[in-house]
């Protein structure tokens, strides 16, 4: 039994608005299954449930915009037993959901709760088996989302003695603004906002370049043996099984990756947590401007063929709408590839709070020396923006070295 | 099919892979790459939505043949 809480489409994400339940109380609901949609800055997005279970309650209505980590749903078994109230978010429900260390409801002084509060955001849209509070407990913490924690901690504002608006008299961000947040246009399209997508850009890329210590690495790759094997590969398919070097590239480093779990995961407030799996993200350009960066998982375990066809989809919908929020949140680690855009090389930004950026410039016919003699051949120059909070140049050059490796053997991919 | 029918039928794939080119203005000889922004992901797209619609299976190394609509539809109605 857990809640089912708002997640974080990243490190920059305050609030997100419940835009549509895909499920109702009573419903059963399985692991993966997207229950809801949500509007964050960057898009509306399906979410996904990471448990079994019956939905016991919907707290939020639809249309409803909360902070980041607040309660949405009760998934339990069915019987709305022990439920622990929302100030203990599973940290399963949602993945990942919010950034470590933050969770709402840590112990602090005392806050009375006062008539004049404005109503709750949040109310239960069926009150179901929801108990009316959860007493005594409630009076003993500062309840508080964990986006306003953080801003309160930047601005050196005590909780404390805020008078909290969310669920439970639980301290949200905007009780911290002043105003209320969202009034947002709706996205366009496909799902994005450009304004906002450029804003939200725009702070990640700011904090990255702000908090991880980068360092950059770049080697040239002959892709010769990749060239003629992809060129035998695809003679014999139609247009639509056929490969792309990207997906060469995408397997090669994905493979690298799990060797070296140093670059595959995430930097929080703890540290770096190197991730159990890979899920290689890639940067997609959507077409008139913005950028997002969706993951595959288990990238390393798919076959070419399979990469393929999950690569294609995701550029479908990132470009169509329909991205799921565990592909925007869930990356371990990005590539990059500008290489359609003319460019040689590309250093990578590092997308917080991943530590690793690889980049992919433009595979085209060069010089290189080729045993006594100088061959033309195809060659990309291959380039690692990494954290060297995590680790140093030279397990990044180990890195580069094994992509370099296994993409001279594309049949073993 | 004949040419204007091939056009016709090009250039709704195309919107379908690229929904943001505004068809009404759309230069057959502008390059679909530098001018149209189209990426080796939307020319295999493209590929595919004409081998499904005409039967015409441009191989890979006809790449070329696909720089822009004017030389697509040469290529085509050699095969269709």
């Amino acid at each position: 039994m857990s809640e089912f809480t708002m997640p974080s489409l990243g490190a920059d994400m305050d609030v997100g608005k419940l835009v549509q339940w895909k499920v109702k109380v009573g419903d059963r609901v399985t692991r993966g299954q997207v229950i809801a949609a949500v509007e964050t800055s960057k898009a509306v997005l399906d979410v996904e449930v990471f448990e079994d279970g019956v939905v016991e309650a919907l707290y939020v209505g639809e249309g409803t915009e909360v902070d980041v980590g607040t309660p949405l749903a009760r998934i339990g078994d069915g019987s709305g037993k022990g439920r622990p109230g929302p100030e203990t978010p599973s940290p399963g429900t949602t993945k990942p959901a919010t950034e470590p260390g933050e969770t709402i409801g840590a112990h602090a002084r005392p806050e009375k709760a006062s008539k004049e509060d404005r109503p709750l955001p949040s109310q239960p849209v069926s009150a179901g088996s929801v108990p009316a509070d959860n007493g005594g407990h409630a009076a003993e913490r500062i309840l508080a989302s964990p986006a306003a924690r953080r801003r309160a901690r930047e601005a050196g504002v005590d909780l404390s003695g805020i008078r909290g608006s969310g669920p439970d008299r639980a301290v949200v961000l905007r009780d911290l603004q002043g105003t209320t947040p969202g009034r947002r246009p709706a996205p366009a399209g496909g799902g994005f906002d450009r304004e906002q997508m450029r804003a939200t850009i725009a702070a990640a890329m700011t904090r990255s370049k702000r908090e991880i210590p980068h360092y950059y690495l770049a080697t040239m790759v002959d892709l010769h043996a990749a060239e003629a094997w992809l060129a035998d590969y695809n003679q014999h398919q139609p247009p639509e099984k056929r490969l792309l070097l990207a997906a060469l590239f995408m397997k090669a480093t994905a493979m690298a990756l799990a060797r070296y779990p140093e670059l595959n995961g995430h930097y929080g407030e703890a540290g770096f947590a190197a991730a159990p799996q890979v899920n290689l993200g890639m940067a997609v350009h959507l077409r008139g401007g913005g950028l997002v960066a969706p993951a595959i998982s288990d990238t390393d375990k798919l076959s070419l063929p399979e990469l393929m066809q999950r690569f294609q989809d995701l550029v479908r919908r990132a470009r169509g709408g329909g991205l799921r929020l565990s592909e925007i949140t869930g990356g371990t680690a990005t590539l990059t590839a500008l290489g359609d855009r003319g460019v040689d090389t590309v250093y990578g930004v590092i997308y917080p709070p991943q530590v690793a950026m690889i980049g992919i410039g433009r595979a085209r016919r060069r010089p290189l020396a080729v045993g006594d003699g100088v061959a033309v051949r195809l060659a990309v120059d291959l380039t690692l923006a990494a954290d060297h909070r995590v680790c140093d140049g030279h397990l990044g050059a180990l890195f580069l070295n094994e992509i370099e490796q296994r993409l001279q053997q594309p049949e073993a991919l | 099919m004949n040419r204007d029918e091939l056009r016709k039928a090009v250039l709704e794939e195309l919107s379908d892979v690229a929904p943001d080119i505004d068809m009404a203005t759309f230069d057959d000889r502008a390059s679909l790459q530098d001018e149209y922004d189209l990426d080796s992901m939307d020319l295999l797209n493209l590929a595919a939505a004409v081998h499904k619609r005409l039967g015409v299976n441009i191989p890979d190394q006809d790449y070329a043949r696909m720089r822009c609509v004017a030389d697509l539809l040469d290529y085509l109605q050699e095969r269709v």
